[in-house]
């Protein structure tokens, strides 16, 4: 586990440095603690490292060695090294189109999404008006339902419209993007408003005094302060429609197939060909884990606003 | 808004009135787009799938699905005779499905709210470490659950390889994705998955916590497993009172992780509810039973949610 080590190596170099005066709740005591929880620190630590990136290590070794060895028993280093896996994922299945639909399908749900939220969003954070608790509660309330029984009534619905009017919804990109579009919302418009909340009122007041509608001054002042909170909301949304798998299974055909089903043709075959596999995951990864790592900062701050308040 | 106002002051009475409606009418324009789609989406198919539960929607019956006959009370009453195949089949689902959600909730609280508490104070590497625990969490989860599987293959994944030839745990190589094991291996993908988000809303709630609080006891003598005990966890009961119950939900409601492990049907003892609905609307392709196994879950989850936020805002209240 050669990244494993080198995290706890570069952990057990470090001296420990009280973080002062750094703003509310970093760091805490004035006496530096008893080694008895430097120890328990140093160890627990380093297992949780083993047991979050085996799995990441394993993913990127094995895509690097040829199909016989990863049909016989696991090696921990890959010898010999080949990239073939990574140019026989695209024509073992058309891995292309698949990426495609994904990249259409969670780039217009999260976009959407966050359209969607921002005026809500601004709503509850902005007016006071009946019915805004009943609001928010049953938007959160929809995160409760088992994805399983709305399911097959939506697939119904779908169908239905399609034959009533003739706008295609079943087996669409489009009718995945309605879908997965409300599935990201509820996240959306929580944490969108506590970001909103962190905008100081008297800014779009101001902007109200100056003349500008409730829209243009959430356009003009609120949107760009809160601009952060909304890019790591889309992502977020970006992330959940790329890893949704049981309405992309119910509502898609061959050829607007997303990469969640798609990814399981490579084992339908006579052989399973973990290498490809595994750079197949490798590679639907990299756009989510990149684009997640760069907006945690973000996110921890809208949670945090939203814990204290 | 204020300006505009004034300039329409001078006007008739029922161009303020006016006013007034489109004043109050515009937060509920601006949720109008959400609420839509969350009736399209949400609620509608939700009151269609409760309706399914009463009927006999079966294959035959899919192309014109109205017109299928009304069962009354009779896919209730077949799936919870516990007497009955269909309905001990479910009970069985229903506890398997309730002691993998107490396990990998459990642990995955435990885990995340450890590293949160661990990496409170600064240290070199502490960022890094942060990146490398959320890495899972970011991971498309069918890719998660794939690398999961190949991990867990009898022949050539690094579990048996692990625990029987480098660690000799075990005597020879046993099987993960059928028989008794199939649970744990569905347990442990759970907890890989979902603990970065416990460990991620626990970081953030530590931040809520004012560093004079510490100073003080700190003052007072008091050393950091007791401070642990008596500021930070009594700090953390009202982001743990929701970290836990969207865990819960969650985890309940999970289709994916045993879906893209074990494909349709899932072995016996990991044969969670959700794979279970699943296999009788979709490939016994029976609805209404589907549809009613899936509203008494739903059931289950409205009152054990109920009871929990009614008892945990009481004991935050008390304290």
């Amino acid at each position: 586990m050669p990244s494993g080590l080198g995290a706890g190596a570069a952990r057990r170099a470090g001296p420990r440095r009280r973080g002062r005066g750094r703003g509310r709740g970093r760091g805490r005591g004035l006496m530096a603690p008893p080694p008895s929880f430097i120890w328990t620190r140093r160890i627990v630590l380093t297992l949780l490292t083993l047991f979050a990136l085996i799995p990441v290590y394993v993913m990127v070794s094995s895509s690097l060695k040829p199909l016989q060895d990863v049909t016989s028993t696991f090696r921990w280093i890959p010898d010999p090294l080949t990239l073939s896996a990574y140019h026989d994922i695209w024509f073992t299945v058309p891995l292309g189109r698949y990426f495609l639909n994904s990249l259409i399908v969670s780039t217009s749900a999260a976009a959407a999404s966050v359209a969607v939220a921002i005026f809500a969003a601004y709503a509850v954070s902005r007016y006071g008006f009946r019915g805004k608790r009943i609001f928010t509660t049953a938007v959160l309330a929809t995160q409760m339902f088992p994805g399983i029984l709305f399911a097959l009534p939506l697939f119904l619905i779908f169908v239905s419209i399609g034959n009533a009017t003739g706008i295609p919804l079943y087996g669409s990109r489009g009718g995945l993007i309605i879908t997965y579009l409300t599935f990201s919302l509820p996240f959306a418009i929580w944490m969108l408003t506590s970001y909103f909340e962190s905008v100081p009122r008297a800014l779009d007041e101001a902007a109200l005094v100056d003349g500008c509608g409730p829209v243009r001054a959430l356009f003009r002042v609120v949107i760009p302060a809160a601009l952060p909170g909304i890019i790591a909301v889309t992502i977020y949304a970006f992330m959940t429609a790329w890893g949704e798998v049981l309405f992309a299974s119910v509502m898609t055909n061959n050829t607007t197939r997303t990469l969640a089903v798609g990814l399981a043709d490579y084992s339908t075959q006579n052989n399973v060909y973990w290498n490809q596999i595994m750079a197949a995951s490798l590679v639907v990864s990299v756009p989510v884990v990149a684009g997640f790592l760069l907006m945690q900062r973000y996110l921890v701050a809208g949670l945090t606003s939203g814990a204290v308040k | 808004m204020t300006v505009s106002l004034r300039r329409d002051a001078p006007r008739s009475r029922s161009g303020r009135l006016l006013q007034r409606i489109r004043k109050g009418g515009l937060p509920y324009l601006f949720l109008l787009p959400a609420l839509l789609l969350e009736l399209l989406v949400h609620f509608v198919p939700m009151i269609f799938g409760i309706l399914i539960s009463f009927k006999q929607l079966t294959l035959f019956f899919i192309r014109n699905w109205t017109g299928a006959p009304w069962a009354g009370l009779g896919n209730y009453r077949l799936v919870v005779d516990v007497h009955g195949a269909i309905g001990s089949a479910l009970l069985h689902s229903f506890v398997v499905t309730c002691a993998f959600t107490v396990l990998a909730v459990g642990l995955s609280w435990l885990f995340g709210t450890v590293a949160a508490i661990l990496t409170q104070d600064s240290f070199r590497g502490r960022g890094a470490l942060r990146t490398i625990f959320l890495t899972p969490f970011a991971l498309p989860v069918y890719a998660s659950v794939i690398i999961w599987a190949f991990m867990f293959q009898y022949n050539n994944g690094l579990v048996n390889e692990l625990l029987h030839n480098v660690l000799g745990i075990t005597s020879r190589p046993s099987f993960w994705l059928i028989g008794h094991n199939s649970f744990f291996a569905l347990v442990i993908i759970s907890i890989w998955r979902n603990w970065p988000f416990a460990f991620l809303c626990v970081m953030a709630g530590l931040q809520g916590i004012p560093r004079d609080l510490y100073e003080a006891s700190a003052i007072d003598g008091a050393g950091i497993w007791q401070q642990i005990r008596r500021i930070t966890m009594p700090s953390l009961r009202a982001v743990n009172q929701v970290l836990v119950l969207v865990l819960f939900l969650w985890t309940f409601n999970d289709f994916t992780t045993p879906f893209v492990l074990f494909g349709a049907s899932a072995p016996s003892p990991a044969d969670v509810v959700s794979i279970h609905i699943y296999n009788a609307s979709f490939i016994n392709w029976n609805f209404g039973e589907g549809s009613a196994m899936s509203v008494l879950m739903l059931i289950f989850l409205l009152l054990v949610t109920a009871v929990y936020l009614l008892g945990t805002s009481r004991r935050r209240n008390n304290a």
